[in-house]
């Protein structure tokens, strides 16, 4: 149930967005997410938009993990 | 960056399997408080590549395996009034209660319905002004602030007929529970990602501080289920015991702030029971004054006494001691279309993911 997919923010209308997730539109509120802009990806959760994801640190993460793999 | 494909990369997840492999010299028993982690790591098979020594087990962290008869078969109670429009989650639907379920009563010409959404009850109690709708509130931290933000905003446009049967619980509070009891025995604990996502990283030092026990905040991609195993092993291996975000794109040291002060305004920490685990103090969330006109449990009403289904080991498989294959009622009389347990209900319920994954060992 805790289950939330990263969508990209494309429209976001008195505080309500609509959210880019796999191809298709969702609307999502941003209240709980106020500091997200249209073209971020954020946490879709319940109709609302719980979090902003953090590319830099997903890059970094996937940096570690190719160096840990030895894959240059 | 899309956020989910490049964490599927399989020559990245080959290469930590072997770092896994290095620095594994022991048995170890990793709980995933997650029911989505659970299925995770069937789903793309994981359990299959790890040293055989590195036992996963399911927790407690399914919302709707952990709700209780009580709180169920007060739900069907609520719903048998014809003043009534009883709404919840999808996967509340077919959990059996006590003599029956939502979607029994529904079958029998009850007003309930599913939201995708708590927002959507606003639009329900518009549309209905002639019934209470009452909603059957599951759901841990990552939802809780949903609700929170649905209460307010009823309050604000003084919507009367909207009830909340808040059966919403708290994580931290039932871990402690967990690792207080004798029988359960996990080395390392791996920490529901979204979960965190709302409460940050400090509600779960003290898996460190008061009982020694190394955790990882960890995403739900087969990269971040391998680094997070990685990280557990190496500081079991090392006799560490830190609480550590592998999660580091979703999840802030401090939450969400803007989340957790939602929650805050509206809901109290309270007792709450759990299925298998009992009460357990601050595990569950009581309306503030302001907003005790929407508490459901106001509402009169007759419910029957509570009965557990005799031989359905769903409690102890929610403390992670035992596992679906060791219930006699697995794959006999408890299957997806005949669910005797909430475990079996659940596209997260361990049962269910262990008979879809045709698991027959843990």
């Amino acid at each position: 149930m805790c289950l939330s997919v990263p969508g990209r923010v494309v429209e976001i209308q008195n505080n309500m967005a609509k959210v880019e997730v796999g191809g298709t539109v969702r609307e999502a509120s941003m209240d709980l997410c106020p500091d997200a802009a249209v073209g971020d990806y954020v946490l879709i959760h319940a109709g609302f938009a719980i979090q902003k994801l953090d590319e830099e640190e997903a890059l970094e993460t996937l940096d570690l993990l190719r160096k840990m793999a030895e894959i240059p | 960056m899309k956020f989910v494909d490049e964490f599927r990369n399989k020559e990245i997840a080959q290469g930590v399997i072997r770092r896994i492999f290095e620095v594994s010299t022991r048995p170890v028993h990793l709980m995933e408080v997650c029911g989505t982690h659970t299925v995770s790591f069937f789903r793309h098979g994981i359990r299959e590549m790890l040293p055989k020594h590195i036992r996963l087990l399911s927790g407690p962290g399914c919302p709707v395996c952990v709700t209780p008869n009580q709180d169920i078969d007060l739900a069907i109670a609520l719903s048998r009034r014809d003043d009534v429009l009883l709404a919840t989650f999808g996967d509340m639907m077919r959990v059996p209660g006590s003599t029956s379920s939502l979607q029994k009563e529904k079958a029998e010409g009850r007003s309930i319905g599913i939201v995708y959404s708590p927002l959507e009850l606003l639009r329900l109690a518009k549309e209905h002004p002639e019934k209470k709708i009452v909603f059957l509130a599951v759901g841990f931290e990552t939802t809780s602030p949903a609700i929170a933000m649905t209460v307010l905003q009823a309050h604000h446009e003084e919507i009367r007929n909207l009830y909340f049967l808040n059966s919403q619980k708290r994580v931290p509070p039932a871990l402690r529970a967990l690792l207080q009891s004798e029988k359960v025995q996990i080395h390392g604990v791996i920490l529901p990602g979204h979960v965190c996502t709302v409460l940050g990283r400090e509600p779960f030092e003290f898996l460190s501080k008061e009982f020694k026990r190394p955790a990882v905040i960890t995403g739900f991609e087969p990269l971040d289920l391998l680094q997070a195993v990685w990280m557990l092993v190496k500081q079991i291996e090392q006799g560490q015991a830190l609480v550590e975000i592998q999660y580091t794109r979703a999840v802030r040291e401090q939450g969400n702030p803007t989340a957790l002060s939602k929650m805050d305004q509206v809901f109290l920490p309270g007792e709450a029971l759990w299925r298998g685990l009992g009460w357990i103090p601050a595990s569950g969330s009581r309306f503030r004054g302001p907003f005790s006109g929407m508490d459901a449990r106001r509402i009169e009403v007759a419910v029957e006494p509570s009965k557990e289904h005799p031989g359905c080991l769903c409690g102890e498989i929610l403390q992670a001691v035992r596992t679906p294959p060791e219930c006699p009622l697995f794959r006999t009389v408890c299957h997806p279309e005949h669910p005797v347990g909430p475990c079996m209900v659940s596209i997260e319920g361990a049962c269910f993911t262990y008979y879809k994954f045709h698991a027959n060992a843990d």
